[in-house]
């Protein structure tokens, strides 16, 4: 009796769940396997191209070269940001006063829309009138070309999102430091064990599910880049700061090939499932406390 | 000695992350020639970059049509999210393992798979510039389906059967013993969906072209890319403190829950 019930309710709490997946996840994830094989602006009817988005896409410059910029970005974020995230959280986890206002503080970019940052970092790394230049000056450095020189602008939006979510990662870090168990620095104290020592042995072991945690968050932002260059750059300069997903942004809206969009939304999403595996298989260990 | 160099380090942040911010909110007060400048006070305050933006988009309305889209979809995602994760902890019926698999599964699925094939939704069923497709897509959401699974397993069943020999219905027991206990869940569902759809630009970039309808961080985005700014550096400034405001202001209330939620979120990797 209370079984039949349970199954009657439990069927109607779940239904419009399992309605919403099928048509809002399931039904795009099918029809982009229909996609890869057609040319469609949607006005038009479709047409089968057959294997000619696939074709393209591995003979295109242009996906090369986004996910060349995605590695170059992602080279210059990730040691940059694990480094900070860490460094910030091992001093608010010092015992000091006012830790919530720091945090608060380094949390507030975190919270701001994508589209206040770029526009404020675009002004920033502006050649002539911004600030970051006008201090170089200043300091009778030589001026540099954050956000037009093409060696240059990839890692200049890679430093603004370390900025911008570097006090997620602080967060994160400082919880794991909080769950660190005291006695394992007490015992290794005994051990005669310095600062540096019980850094690299108790401390980064320890925060290996952390790090790790970092590693995919920021693996998988890099992979999604989009308003950075959509609003700073739109890309360039000569394509140096074109990402997967402006590419894709481009080729169904710019040019109306929703086929091939799809492919290279199949394309991008394969490589971040893969790499963020690999980083889930090397990276991570068993942590025993 | 070694403490007077950590608070140095900690003070050193708090200029690094929150100066561009108030160089930003100082320089929409300044005369154009005037903002090239270090300076935290303008010297002749002027309002004339407000009044040029709001004299070229009406930002109000994108502020109005982001409040309602978010709220909507947050409220929605909250509710059936919890009815979700009460069938998928506390009721037992065949299928709900699968089902609880798929939930886990689907958030494995990286975003750029579904985008193109989405937008083709929208348009088949003719939702593009319509608000339509801002909401109905986002109303349920498997990460708050899976977050209200976990808080529900946690509440004692004897609460539940107790509720239940009064009489009380499935839906009884969820709006009236279970939901009052899951203040902590439904602020953490709630400030997640909140921020995710509020921040959001890619989606509304590619479904809404009227600007009646953009949101708010939409319209912002295209004020300062499109030529409407005129390369106007105090109005894109202007701009981009307007969209900044609210959250700004939420944040100074409910700072606390939006570091824990946003952390936690980062937990579920």
């Amino acid at each position: 009796m209370a079984q039949r019930r349970d199954e009657r309710t439990g069927y109607a709490m779940i239904l419009p769940y399992l309605l919403h997946t099928l048509l809002f996840l399931g039904y795009p994830l099918a029809f982009a396997f229909v996609l890869i094989f057609h040319r469609w602006n949607v006005y038009t009817p479709m047409r089968w191209v057959g294997l000619a988005n696939i074709e393209l896409l591995f003979s295109d410059p242009l996906v090369w070269r986004a996910l060349r910029n995605t590695l170059y970005f992602l080279v210059v974020h990730i040691p940059l940001q694990l480094a900070l995230a860490l460094g910030f959280a091992c001093l608010l986890n010092q015992q000091i006063r006012a830790r919530a206002f720091f945090r608060a503080s380094y949390f507030l970019p975190v919270i701001i829309s994508g589209v206040v940052v770029t526009i404020l970092w675009q002004q920033l790394y502006a050649d002539e009138t911004g600030l970051i230049n006008v201090a170089l000056d200043r300091m009778g450095l030589a001026r540099v070309g954050w956000l037009t020189d093409p060696r240059v602008a990839m890692a200049s939006i890679a430093l603004m999102a370390t900025w911008k979510n570097v006090g997620l990662y602080t967060v994160l870090f400082l919880v794991g430091l909080q769950s660190i168990p005291r006695e394992l620095y007490e015992a290794a104290e005994i051990d005669g064990a310095g600062e540096w020592h019980k850094f690299w042995h108790i401390t980064i072991p320890m925060l290996n599910p952390t790090i790790v945690l970092v590693l995919v968050l920021s693996t998988i932002g890099g992979f999604s880049l989009f308003i950075e260059p959509y609003v700073m750059t739109g890309g360039g300069p000569v394509n140096s700061t074109l990402s997967g997903v402006l590419y894709l942004y481009k080729q169904a809206f710019f040019f109306g090939k929703m086929g091939y969009a799809a492919t290279i939304g199949f394309f991008w999403a394969a490589i971040i499932f893969v790499v963020v595996l690999l980083q889930r298989r090397f990276v991570e260990r068993e942590v025993t406390s | 000695m070694k403490k007077a160099l950590v608070y140095i380090a900690l003070v050193l942040g708090v200029l690094i992350f929150l100066y561009p911010f108030a160089w930003m909110i100082a320089a929409t007060f300044k005369p154009e020639p005037e903002i090239v400048d270090f300076a935290l006070w303008p010297r002749h305050p002027t309002g004339e970059h407000y009044r040029f933006v709001f004299g070229k988009i009406p930002i109000l309305k994108g502020f109005l049509n982001s409040l309602v889209v978010s709220l909507t979809v947050t409220a929605s995602v909250v509710v059936f999210g919890a009815v979700a994760g009460y069938a998928l902890s506390r009721l037992r019926f065949r299928g709900r393992e699968a089902i609880f698999n798929l939930a886990l599964l689907t958030m494995m699925i990286p975003s750029q798979l579904t985008l193109i094939p989405l937008y083709t939704l929208m348009a088949k069923l003719g939702w593009v510039n319509s608000r339509l497709s801002l909401i109905v897509p986002a109303m349920m959401s498997s990460y708050a389906t899976l977050l209200f699974r976990q808080f529900f397993l946690a509440i004692p069943q004897s609460l539940i059967d107790a509720a239940r020999l009064d009489g009380c219905s499935d839906w009884g027991v969820l709006l009236r013993i279970v939901g009052p206990l899951s203040k902590p869940v439904v602020a953490t569902a709630a400030i997640l969906t909140f921020m995710g759809v509020w921040n959001d630009v890619l989606w509304p970039l590619m479904v809404i072209r009227d600007q009646e309808l953009m949101t708010m961080p939409q319209m912002v985005a295209l004020f300062a890319v499109g030529g409407q700014a005129e390369a106007r550096l105090g109005a894109q400034l202007a701009a981009a403190t307007l969209l900044a405001l609210p959250i700004i202001v939420a944040y100074l209330f409910l700072q606390r829950y939006l570091i824990e939620s946003l952390a936690s979120s980062g937990m579920k990797g």
